[in-house]
């Protein structure tokens, strides 16, 4: 293999697998020290400049950055693989969020004066939210149109307040729109056209995915007790509905089913179903919220296939069900019979669509066959130069932590087009390497890990929290768990980084090593050095790091990435410090960061 | 000294040997040697054989004397039991130990003082009985724990780290040792574990008592330009002359047509050693012709590695002296000290 460049920032961002997995690559590692010597604020300002929403997603995230946590692939003695546990890197954000001092001074501020380019978000969701929070601090005006009477998007109006309280949401929503967002409430914008009228310089369509999928079979409109789950949920925020019937049948099994029977739990539901056309393990709820619904007495109910909608005498009483076999993949089905399950009401939760129905399709803006605006990937730019795309509204429904990555470039693309430079040429990322190293076998950070079990979320009494709607399940972390579980984490931005000129081969690295992580062999072709190394690397998914030709035998020092601890017993035993721990920070480009595009020379 | 004791963790892929135990299960302590010193990478190269070999920590005796390097087995196999005795007097305490119980695997870690300073009479001595254990003696040719002093293994002409050199004749423990009818003799460095986990292998299977040589720089007193122990010297001067492979016993192993070109050495356990490389004529049975080539090759200035010499027929220590078959903490306390009655009676025929 050819030796390693280091200095392609990715190369050690992969190696902080938390940080790489989060779509707006939160600094995890740093952010989790910073918890551990108290400083609850500025780990959630550092929080804050990637992830925007830290309180709300402290709550809510859908936590990409655990199922990619180095920690979840190290388990204990005793445990199995499948048992290992990833740090809670997203309850502890929770920590940083409500721990946090007053903060007011230390945001980003509007300029007194303007730039004089004037922005147009439509929407105000967690994608548009974040554009204005990037473009406002460089002096841009952005103006901000909502249908509903508050922001937040799906954040308020289907999130339930038992999940995310109304106030955690507010005071981050505020720290945006209190730079001087020109925020328009109950204001649908219902002609693109005669928005781009108004001379914007730049639109910004943070609309989402606000239609719900509908269920087209006999008897749907033969009753007003069949309910859009994401209608309904938005019904329940607003307080325009309150009470449901006794036996509740949820359809499908996603985030908005699991929102759906949670909330009936709390509004007079007692039987309530959630209906799974295939087995588990192939929902796309998360684990977790399948725990959460089933600890408030909720079934899932699995193989089912709504057939039709039993209606009698005008009354919806029941709906039938194919019974299906699997295969084990889950791809092919086969019905066994069909039951008739009784209810009083059915709500479908069964997926988001796009709809642009005011959008005029003579602006130069395309679309594809699927009626869906062409948007670029990496620039989130539509085929109109001023119209910007990005959260659910460019590709579908995702989820809060892509909304707001998607705000953060599409805002680099509105800088970049309001001063004429190129949207493909992106601002590129810089680094830090620094070294942690304060004296013989003494390091600026703590490098031994807790082997701890992951620390439990308690929960609230069943009894007490469905008193009424809006009591918080999650009682958060106590201290005890905090000092845990911060110990947990295995600092993977302090980085082995080796110099291959000083090594003596002494193998004092290799015979240290708790993980097998180091080898010295002549080198290879990647697939026969992962074969040949101290623990063969099968995790093709994570790097190796290769030496240049070591100066006494010419043979190489390997790297398996996969399992490090960054323990950095490697660099206290070598005697000429070849390998040295240093903390890698990755800077991200932002919007309003210089685009350098290398000039030839 | 690190400032953690190794984490726990474990790479997925780590294996196991026929006891079902890794590779970590036969670790020690930490060590408190200086980063980078060799003695560690031999400890690492004698915890990868016994895990190799499978040997159940409970069964494994470590024993040594006074030095950097008879510190070291209090950094492997912490399972296993372990003695260590007054400077140069670790043969003593193993021939003790061998007499009251075989069953027991034995390893000795020395160093060049202990061994060919202070300890020279006794390292002969347990020689010449073929003591029933694997020495290594971890060769950097200092005294490390006393800071450095030129040892009896130090090359003439060697430069001190102050620039002095030495004046004194050196003892080469593999020539003395073949001298006085050692009967395994092998030289190894610590910097190459390829070549020194197999020879510890074949040391812990041979019949008698098994010297290993280990070259093993000192990086704080012994790794400068002009000592001819620093890691760049040898790794510059050492001459790969003799591969052997371990190979446990193994039937299938056995009824394997030997390649041609490769001599075999059956072991007294059933296992073979097969010497793979070998300068022409070189005969790793015949006394003569091995102590002559190592002579040629010192005179040259190289440093020859490999499993020197083997013979597994000569007796052992247990043949010698007739030691008892049953380790003696598993005969009854009656037949072991039958009295003083008995006692008299057998004084009373040398009357
Ligand atoms: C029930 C449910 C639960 C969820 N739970 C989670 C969760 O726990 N964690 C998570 O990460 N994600 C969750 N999501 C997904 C997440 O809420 C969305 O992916 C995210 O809010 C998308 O952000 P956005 O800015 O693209 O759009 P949205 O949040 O949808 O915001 C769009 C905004 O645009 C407004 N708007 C729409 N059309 C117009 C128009 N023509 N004119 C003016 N305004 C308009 C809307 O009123 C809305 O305020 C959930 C989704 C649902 C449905
Ligand atoms: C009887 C006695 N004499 C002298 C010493 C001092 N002493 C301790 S270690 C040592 C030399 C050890 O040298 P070596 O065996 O080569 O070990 P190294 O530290 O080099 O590994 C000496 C002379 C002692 N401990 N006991
Ligand atoms: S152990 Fe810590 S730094 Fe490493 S991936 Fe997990 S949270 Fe991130
Ligand atoms: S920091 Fe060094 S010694 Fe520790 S696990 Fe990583 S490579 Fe191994
Ligand atoms: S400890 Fe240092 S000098 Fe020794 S092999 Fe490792 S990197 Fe090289
Ligand atoms: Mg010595």
């Amino acid at each position: 293999m050819t030796p390693t460049d280091i200095h392609q920032p990715d190369y050690f961002h992969k190696v902080v697998d938390c940080q790489w997995g989060c779509p707006a690559h939160t600094n995890v590692p740093e952010y989790i020290r910073l918890i551990a010597q108290g400083r609850y604020t500025d780990s959630y300002l550092l929080n804050r400049q990637s992830n925007v929403f830290p309180g709300v997603l402290g709550r809510t995230c859908d936590r990409p950055c655990e199922p990619a946590c180095r920690r979840g692939r190290l388990p204990e003695p005793g445990e199995t693989l499948e048992e290992a546990k990833p740090v809670a890197i997203c309850r502890l954000k929770r920590v940083a969020a409500d721990l946090r001092d007053d903060i007011s001074d230390r945001l980003p501020k509007a300029p007194a004066v303007k730039n004089g380019k004037r922005i147009a978000c439509i929407g105000a969701g967690p994608s548009a939210l974040t554009v204005a929070n990037d473009l406002m601090p460089l002096g841009y005006s952005v103006t901000m149109f909502e249908k509903q009477n508050k922001p937040g998007g799906l954040m308020r109006t289907n999130i339930p307040s038992f999940r995310l309280p109304e106030k955690v949401l507010d005071d981050e929503v505020g720290y945006i729109l209190d730079m001087g967002v020109d925020i328009r409430y109950n204001s649908p914008v219902t002609s693109l056209k005669s928005l781009l009228d108004e001379g914007y310089d730049a639109v910004y369509v943070g609309t989402g995915a606000p239609r719900g999928k509908n269920l087209e079979l006999p008897g749907r409109y033969e009753t007003d007790r069949i309910h859009i789950g994401i209608d309904w949920l938005e019904s329940v925020a607003f307080g325009h509905v309150s009470t449901i019937g006794e036996k509740v049948l949820i359809i499908g099994v996603g985030n908005t089913a699991m929102d759906c029977c949670r909330s009936s739990a709390r509004m007079g539901g007692k039987t309530i179903k959630v209906m799974a056309r295939r087995p588990r393990g192939f929902f796309k709820a998360s684990p977790w919220e399948l725990e959460d619904a089933e600890e408030e007495g909720v079934e899932i109910v699995i193989n089912h296939a709504p057939k039709r909608f039993v209606i009698e005498n005008g009354k919806l009483t029941g709906m039938e069900f194919e019974r299906l076999e699997w295969d084990a993949e889950a791809k092919k089905s086969k019905t066994i019979d069909t039951v008739i399950i009784p209810c009083d009401d059915v709500i479908l939760a069964i997926g988001q669509d796009n709809a642009f129905p005011w959008i005029e399709r003579d602006l130069g803006l395309e679309f594809d066959k699927w009626d869906m605006p062409v948007v670029d990937q990496k620039t989130f730019a539509s085929t109109r130069p001023n119209v910007f795309f990005g959260g659910d509204a460019a590709w579908g429904p995702k989820n809060i932590i892509w909304a707001v990555e998607h705000g953060h470039q599409a805002a680099i693309s509105i800088h970049q087009y309001c001063h004429g430079l190129p949207l493909a040429e992106r601002p590129p990322a810089h680094m830090n390497l620094i070294s942690q190293k304060m004296g013989l076998s003494e390091w600026s950070y703590a490098n031994d890990y807790n082997p701890a079990h992951r620390q439990k979320m308690e929960h609230v009494d069943l009894a007490k929290r469905f008193r009424e709607l809006n009591i918080e399940v999650e009682m958060g972390f106590s201290p005890e768990q905090t000092a845990r579980e911060v110990q947990r984490c295995l600092n993977c931005d302090i980085q082995t980084v080796f110099t291959a000129k000083r090594c003596i081969e002494c193998d004092a690295c290799i015979d240290i090593c708790p993980v097998q992580c180091l080898t010295i062999t002549r080198n290879g072709d990647e697939e026969d050095l992962r074969g040949r190394l101290s623990a063969p690397a099968f995790n093709i998914t994570q790097a190796l790091y290769v030496s240049d030709a070591l100066p006494q035998t010419k043979r190489i020092m390997a790297k398996d990435e996969d399992v490090c601890v960054h323990c950095g017993l490697c660099a206290e035993r070598c005697p000429t410090a070849a390998w040295d721990m240093q903390k890698f920070e990755i800077m991200i480009a932002q919007a309003g960061d210089l685009c350098q595009i290398p000039q030839p020379a | 000294m690190p400032s953690i004791t190794k984490p726990i963790a474990a790479h997925p892929s780590l294996a196991k040997n026929q006891l079902g135990l890794t590779i970590r299960d036969y670790e020690g302590s930490m060590s408190t040697l200086c980063a980078g010193c060799g003695h560690d990478s031999i400890t690492a190269a004698i915890i990868r054989a016994v895990w190799e070999l499978s040997l159940a920590p409970h069964m494994i005796a470590k024993l040594s004397g006074i030095g950097c390097s008879s510190k070291t087995p209090t950094y492997f196999v912490s399972g296993a039991h372990g003695f260590n005795s007054a400077h140069g007097r670790m043969p003593a305490i193993a021939t003790g130990a061998n007499a009251a119980n075989r069953a027991l695997t034995y390893i000795g870690v020395s160093g060049d003082g202990d061994s060919l300073s202070i300890g020279l009479g006794q390292l002969s001595h347990a020689i010449r009985r073929n003591l029933k254990m694997a020495y290594i003696l971890e060769n950097n040719g200092v005294y490390g724990l006393t800071k450095g002093q030129f040892s009896a293994s130090s090359d003439l002409g060697s430069k001190s780290k102050r620039g002095e050199p030495n004046r004194v004749s050196p003892i080469d423990p593999a020539l003395l040792a073949l001298s006085i009818g050692a009967t395994f003799v092998a030289r190894s460095f610590s910097g190459d574990k390829e070549q020194l986990v197999p020879i510890i292998k074949a040391a812990i299977a041979h019949r008698g008592f098994a010297l290993v040589d280990v070259i093993s720089p000192c990086v704080t007193f012994n790794d400068h330009n002009g000592s001819t122990k620093s890691y760049s010297h040898v790794r510059e001067h050492q001459l790969r002359a003799i591969e052997a492979d371990f190979v446990p016993p193994a039937p299938e192993i056995l009824a394997e047509i030997t390649p041609k070109g490769v001599t075999n050495v059956t072991m007294h356990d059933g296992s073979v050693l097969r010497f793979t490389t070998l300068p022409a004529g070189y005969d790793p049975t015949d006394r003569q012709k091995v102590y002559n080539y190592l002579l040629e090759q010192q005179s040259a200035g190289n440093v020859v590695t490999g499993l020197l010499y083997v013979d597994e027929s000569a007796p052992d220590v247990h043949e010698l002296a007739n030691t008892s078959e049953l380790p003696l903490s598993q005969i009854p306390f009656e037949a072991l000290c039958p009295g003083a009655a008995t006692l008299a009676k057998l004084q009373d025929e040398f009357r």
